[in-house]
């Protein structure tokens, strides 16, 4: 089995996994519309026109992160010498439609050192004129700082989705076990979450990236172990409530399966905590993993790498200002449209919020 | 309310012990103990040398059974004994990296971190709860509406953009305030930026947070009973709506004290305060883990006591809440 997994390549997983995202949203978007309850609260969203034009950013984002994810190798053509390296590496649709647009392969676009924004020289060495125009200018590297940028789609997405995939189950688990069985079980549930919880979250996920190294499904694990607690107790507190209400009762004198009731009974009414949770997760996942960069242990080509590695440069003289605000424009712009829409699926949703407007 | 006490801080020993056992497995089981000595020795070091360092340093013993020796020295003679006793008994020992006693680094590094984090805490504290009255007072309006819009615009800006804002701003242009540094003597001038930033980014989620409080209140019967029977917006605010909606903010009030002991990780590091924050997260970077683990054994600990008390708080707030 390893030796088959080996053989295909890791571009083909990913791209197998971006089909199944994609199919998974789309399905996940037509059942949610036509379903009778959900339907009409998640049409409420759209009636405030800040949540829909944040929604659009949102989309614009995904749209840039998905296309980054799907890539294939393209026939040996006649890479110039000095990219030979990247002859028959495999190139994702976002870098192809990127290339398109420029007019020349991503990886040639770029310089030897800085330059400003719209320059016709370089930044550093004001007689060396560029090669290519840059809309934005570009990075110490010399790679156009628009790409670089956008690049940092992709991991941001992943950084605040991955985490949740993880955290929800393990949340919902513990919360509806505990909640609904109690006794022992709970005493165990509580016994957990509390001791996680007395260890400062920053401290614990420094420590488990400390102890199981770098990379996405490290600080995944990390972000997600630090954050189901939270979801795990609203769920609790919510199951001991659905418990009691009558048609549950009813279900379990009627000698309905545990399971069963746990199925069609419990989780259905808990989807909008874990909704709205989710949704309101996203941004400060991705803000967390900027700050894990700004200590080093960040994913690489996301925005907080890039504030990482522009933070110094604003001290020079000129400060090289740009590709700073660039990546903290993009992380803002994210994370305010989450926080907006969030707020939106919250007030639809949450019968508490509505009931105190 | 005596037994009450005594029986939560009784509950909270299997909490403490949980943590020591989430440390340890942590830092003394996955992690590889050559790894922390090669990092304490540099990359050159000898085989011998390294060996040496783990024997003297006590992560030379099996972890959990010591099959070597008898009787009670089974179980005591193993490192997670060790590492229980001596974290229990408050005996950090020395770090890792540079063999200074890390109770001695802790407590050095406390006064820097409270004097940068108290303030901030309570001008935050201040500001926020005074404008989500006053935001509460014009709940529903433009006022609203456009101060709620702002909270969550500032909610939304990377927190070290801020930090980097005001050292490229305050710092480098106008240069007012140091850019980072410590000294004893001048502490106040190198701890206004970080006072500064602190405060700006602390602000938005805050008043939102005390908003959402204060608008569940002003809707209720009492305030408007109060409001029929004549009485003015000030003592509406003040002496009815503040003081029941003190209970969920003292919550938020007490619970936040063990991070005020901790102090501001990515601040700390930023402006160069040396403060347990910075301490924490130098430990992190450079393995040292007996000075992580202590760290984070005093923070789990002041966070079960403050748990405690917030409880207890409620009592002095709220007189319908009983404590048996």
């Amino acid at each position: 089995m390893p030796v088959a997994l080996a053989a295909i390549e890791l571009h083909v997983i990913q791209n197998v996994i971006a089909a199944v995202v994609l199919l998974l949203v789309v399905w996940g978007i037509i059942r949610v519309i036509r379903h009778p309850f959900w339907g009409v609260r998640i049409r409420g969203v759209f009636k405030v026109g800040s949540a829909v034009a944040a929604l659009a950013v949102i989309c614009g984002y995904l749209l840039v992160a998905w296309t980054d994810s799907v890539s294939w190798k393209s026939p040996v053509a006649d890479v110039e010498s000095r990219y030979a390296f990247q002859e028959g590496q495999p190139r994702s649709l976002f870098d192809r439609i990127f290339s398109a647009v420029v007019g020349v392969p991503e990886y040639a676009y770029k310089e030897d050192s800085y330059s400003s924004p719209l320059a016709k020289v370089e930044f550093v060495d004001k007689d060396r004129s560029l090669k290519y125009r840059h809309l934005l200018g570009t990075t110490q590297t010399g790679h156009d700082a628009l790409y670089t940028t956008m690049k940092g789609c992709k991991p941001a997405v992943v950084i605040g989705t991955l985490p949740l995939m993880f955290a929800i189950p393990l949340a919902l688990l513990f919360g509806v076990a505990a909640g609904f069985f109690g006794g022992r079980t709970d005493d165990f549930v509580v016994y957990i979450y509390s001791t996680i919880a007395s260890i400062p979250g920053i401290l614990l996920l420094f420590a488990l990236i400390a102890a199981f190294g770098k990379g996405l499904p490290q600080i995944s694990f990390g972000l997600g172990i630090t954050g189901w607690i939270g979801l795990c107790r609203l769920v609790r507190a919510e199951t001991l409530k659905l418990r009691e209400l009558e048609y549950v009762q009813a279900a379990i004198c009627l000698g309905v399966s545990r399971v069963r009731i746990i199925f069609r009974h419990i989780l259905p009414n808990l989807m909008h905590i874990v909704i709205i949770t989710a949704v309101l997760a996203f941004s400060g996942l991705v803000l967390a993993e900027s700050v894990l960069s700004y200590i080093g242990i960040g994913l690489d080509h996301s925005w907080g790498a890039m504030i990482d590695n522009a933070r110094g440069e604003i001290s020079r003289e000129p400060p090289i200002w740009w590709n700073l605000v660039y990546a903290s424009i993009a992380l803002f712009g994210l994370v305010l449209s989450m926080n907006i829409v969030g707020d939106a699926i919250r007030d639809a949703l949450d019968p508490r919020v509505s009931a105190a407007k | 309310m005596f037994a009450y006490i005594v029986r939560r801080l009784l509950l909270g020993i299997p909490t403490v012990l949980g943590v020591l056992f989430i440390l340890f497995s942590l830092f003394f089981w996955f992690a590889k103990p050559e790894f922390i000595a090669k990092r304490a020795l540099g990359d050159k070091a000898h085989a011998e040398q390294i060996e040496k360092w783990i024997i003297d340093h006590g992560y030379g013993l099996p972890k959990f059974i010591n099959t070597s020796e008898s009787g009670v020295k089974i179980v005591t003679q193993t490192r997670i004994w060790q590492y229980y006793t001596q974290t229990l008994m408050f005996r950090f020992g020395n770090a890792d990296l540079d063999n200074i006693p890390i109770a001695y680094k802790i407590r050095k590094g406390m006064g820097p971190s409270l004097a940068l984090t108290v303030p901030i805490f309570f001008v935050v504290l201040f500001v926020s709860v005074s404008i989500s009255l006053l935001v509460a007072l014009f709940r529903g309006t433009y006022v609203d509406r456009s101060a709620l819009f702002l909270c969550v615009v500032g909610m939304s800006v990377v927190f070290f953009v801020y930090i980097i804002g005001g050292q490229y701003y305050l710092g480098k242009v106008l240069r007012w305030y140091p850019i980072s540094g410590w000294s004893d003597d001048h502490m106040v001038h190198f701890l206004v930026l970080p006072w500064i930033a602190g405060i700006v980014a602390g602000i938005g989620e805050r008043v939102r947070f005390y908003r959402t409080i204060m608008v569940n209140e002003i809707n209720s019967d009492y305030i408007r009973t109060a409001r029929a029977k004549g009485v003015g917006d000030t003592s509406i605010l003040f002496k009815h709506l503040l003081k029941n909606a003190m209970i969920p903010i003292l919550t938020g009030v007490v619970m936040a004290i063990p991070f005020l002991f901790l102090g501001a990780l990515l601040t700390e590091s930023f402006f160069g305060i040396p403060g347990l924050g910075r301490l924490a997260i130098e430990a992190i970077q450079n393995n040292d883990f007996r000075t992580t683990s202590a760290i984070v054994y005093i923070s789990a600990l002041i966070f079960i006591v403050a748990n405690l008390l917030t409880d207890i708080s409620y009592t002095i707030v709220d007189p319908r809440v009983r404590l048996q």
